[in-house]
């Protein structure tokens, strides 16, 4: 009796084993890790649910912090270690460089798609000539104002960053006399972190400063124009800005923002969509503009971010996570991201697209915005950007903090920079 | 007595029967101690990096100090020896362990003395307070971090309520209240630990001593410098030692609650940070092996100047 029962038990789980070694062939499961913020991750679900369907795959998404800095810790050490445990990665614009060895070359696969996309933004995620990812949605920051606010008091929507401190200065006083004593003027990213670099490169760029590395890899940033930006933003912190605008990145600035309690604010476009959103104090009452220029510069500039998903070497499913990269990278993913997210699609035909600009009616003006990009100096300064980076955010945010005054924190820069170059980037 | 010639003496029975049994923790600590230490000093030698973890090559001392001199007669100096921001961290971290311990030494030993007297719920208590160091350190970090927000956070709002600060502080913000916000929460996390081995060490104390004390007339104060302190600073100074390890390779609390901040970045910030984000592996196993240098000597120097027992002996 017992033995009879064991044999048929033993033939029922020889059968579980085979239909498990099967299966896997029928459907995969593929782990994608990506940075969260916002609704990121319920959007996810139903953006990856036509490709679910079409191949029988499923996707699990693993959340990261929405620190850039953060997530690239974590996956340098994943791919150092060669791990299999995640298939597909969301990468930063600015990591191609530093992690092309560990990413599967899509150069052949996305033959037909890569031209369908701006040039510029394939060009940023090629190392020698490999094709290190695809890119997903792209991000130029733009300025978000109060439109009721400017309205109440007369003012035009800022074109210098001079202009921005008067009216912010004095929308702020007059609200705050009115009894709003959480208002403040402006909200930006202000934390030691890559969101700075960005921050920065903007201010200083805008006030003709340069780009901190020029292309062809000489060190720019010691000048007095850089300074004069530095300068201004200082003057910011404490008046306009809250000191603690020090410790924000993108998503304590947009809490600031959304309930209401700032007139300006610098971000990303995903703020565009959640700050229109139901619980959204402001709901309507705003809009977005190019950054300004200052210090008498004419042009205003915009870091280039954006976000890119690559397959890794280390995967043990390739051929599905291709796949998914493929149609993430799509028309029907970036449609759906630029609709419901309000993220800037990568595809250039997409800003003809009638339904986008039906629902999100500021991607197709984000043209304007993205013409204005800047990109940080990933390229020129390669696997040293990391570093070079952060000594650019520590020194912005010394002088921001009152540690030195900005011309001698980029003199000191100047010289960091030098000795991390060394001989050659 | 006539058993002698035969074998080992029983004294050396027992040796060896330790000794097996002590076999397999020896050997677990050779993996998982001795192994990572040697390699991580042995990668502080070599030009490792990230990319290439099994490739790199011998360069000696150069992460450590490298001396060179230009044909211009230049000498320029290299390495995490004459890396100012190395001596910050290394700054930072001893300021923070010296003012936790401190604190958290001080008001440990007051909640362990309230602690240690009789009343109604002590049971409940001593469990409650415990809470502090039960949480995990991300959560905590993470949950003061949003209290210590200068906006939204509960803190400032407590202290405008009661008009002691008329502006809101950016607490992690600003490097003037940086290292103090580090404290508060790391002082608020641990003094319950101090509190417990505090009071383990009280309990020791007989009771009688204090009848003793009573009968004499002796006031209370005198009677806690020169019975309590006296009998409790064996375990006083053992509890001391172990927070002061913990506290000099600090990491996860300043990572969360105020990452990047040149401020509180401490030494074993500094050597992820060369280690993974910059990608100079070498470098920061470099400053690793330094900062295994640091507490052995303080540890060691502690010992010695407080003649702290960590035998046992003294006890017998």
């Amino acid at each position: 009796m017992t033995r009879l029962n064991g044999r048929a038990w033993r033939t029922a789980a020889i059968g579980a084993i085979v239909s498990v070694l099967s299966g896997p062939v029928l459907a995969e499961e593929i782990f994608y890790v990506s940075g969260a913020v916002g609704n990121a991750v319920e959007d996810f679900k139903s953006l990856v649910k036509p490709w679910e369907e079409a191949t029988g795959n499923t996707v699990t998404m693993v959340p990261m912090p929405a620190s850039t800095t953060d997530q690239f810790g974590q996956y340098r050490l994943w791919l150092a270690a060669g791990a299999s445990d995640i298939d597909v990665y969301q990468t930063d614009v600015i990591w191609a460089p530093q992690l092309a060895d560990h990413f599967v070359d899509l150069t052949e696969i996305a033959k037909d798609a890569a031209p369908q996309h701006f040039p510029s933004i394939i060009e940023s995620q090629t190392v020698n000539g490999k094709l290190v990812a695809l890119p997903v949605f792209t991000d130029a920051p733009a300025l978000y104002y109060r439109k009721d606010l400017l309205e109440k008091y007369g003012k035009p929507v800022p074109a210098t960053w001079e202009e921005l401190t008067i009216t912010a200065q004095e929308i702020q006083d007059a609200e705050r006399a009115a009894g709003k004593a959480d208002l403040w003027g402006f909200v930006w990213q202000g934390n030691a972190y890559e969101g700075l670099t960005c921050n920065a490169l903007e201010w200083v760029k805008s006030f003709g400063g340069g780009q901190i590395v020029e292309p062809d890899g000489t060190i720019s940033i010691n000048n007095e124009k850089a300074a004069l930006a530095l300068d201004t933003v200082k003057g910011w912190v404490g008046t306009i800005s809250p000191e603690g605008v020090l410790a924000y990145q993108e998503e304590e600035a947009r809490g600031v923002w959304q309930t209401g309690n700032a007139v300006f604010m610098r971000n990303w476009p995903y703020a565009y969509g959640l700050g229109n959103g139901d619980d959204s104090a402001v709901k309507g009452l705003f809009d977005v503009a190019p950054l300004p220029t200052g210090g008498g510069s004419d042009s205003s500039a915009a870091t280039l971010g954006g976000w890119n998903v690559a397959v890794s070497k280390y995967s043990t499913k390739q051929e599905a996570a291709i796949s998914l990269v493929l149609f993430l990278a799509g028309p029907e993913a970036q449609k759906e991201r630029a609709v419901k997210s309000s993220n800037l699609p990568t595809l250039m035909a997409l800003y003809d697209d009638p339904d986008i600009a039906a629902a999100q009616p500021i991607i197709p003006r984000w043209k304007e915005v993205f013409l204005q990009a800047v990109p940080r100096p990933s390229a020129p300064t390669k696997g040293k950007y990391n570093e070079v980076s952060a000594k650019f955010w520590s020194a912005v945010h010394q002088t921001l903090s009152g540690n030195g005054s900005a011309a001698e924190n980029l003199e000191l820069l100047e010289v960091e920079l030098t000795d991390i170059k060394g001989s050659e980037w | 007595m006539a058993t002698s010639n035969d074998g080992p003496s029983l004294s050396q029975q027992r040796q060896r029967a330790a000794f097996w049994f002590l076999a397999p923790m020896l050997l677990a600590l050779l993996c998982v101690a001795a192994w990572p230490l040697l390699r991580t000093i042995w990668f502080s030698l070599t030009d490792t990096s990230l990319n290439n973890l099994y490739g790199g090559e011998w360069i000696g001392f150069d992460n450590y100090l490298s001396i060179r001199v230009l044909e211009s007669g230049r000498v320029i100096y290299r390495g995490t020896l004459v890396d100012a921001a190395w001596w910050n961290a290394v700054w930072n971290t001893v300021r923070f362990a010296v003012t936790s311990v401190f604190f958290e030494t001080l008001l440990g030993l007051i909640v362990a003395l309230v602690l240690n007297a009789e009343f109604k719920g002590r049971g409940l208590v001593r469990a409650a307070i415990l809470i502090p160091w039960a949480i995990p350190t991300i959560v905590s970090a993470k949950m003061w971090a949003w209290m210590l927000n200068d906006q939204f956070g509960i803190i400032n709002d407590i202290l405008l309520g009661f008009g002691l600060i008329d502006q809101k502080i950016a607490w992690t913000a600003s490097p003037d209240t940086a290292m103090t916000a580090v404290l508060i929460v790391d002082i608020w996390k641990t003094t319950p630990f101090m509190a417990l081995l505090i009071l383990a060490g009280l309990q020791m104390v007989p009771r009688d001593i204090y009848e003793a004390a009573r009968i004499d007339g002796v006031n209370p104060v005198k009677v806690f410098f020169r019975i309590t302190l006296p009998l409790i600073r064996p375990a006083l100074m053992v509890a001391v030692i172990f927070r002061m390890l913990d506290a000099l390779r600090i990491f996860d609390l300043v990572y969360v609650l105020t990452p990047n901040s040149a401020a509180t970045k401490t030494m074993s910030v500094i050597s992820r940070e060369n280690m993974i984000d910059f990608d100079k592996f070498a470098y920061g196993a470099a400053q690793s092996t330094l900062l295994f240098a640091i507490i052995a000597v303080f540890v060691s120097v502690y010992i010695w100047l407080g003649r702290v027992d960590l035998s046992g002996e003294g006890q017998r």
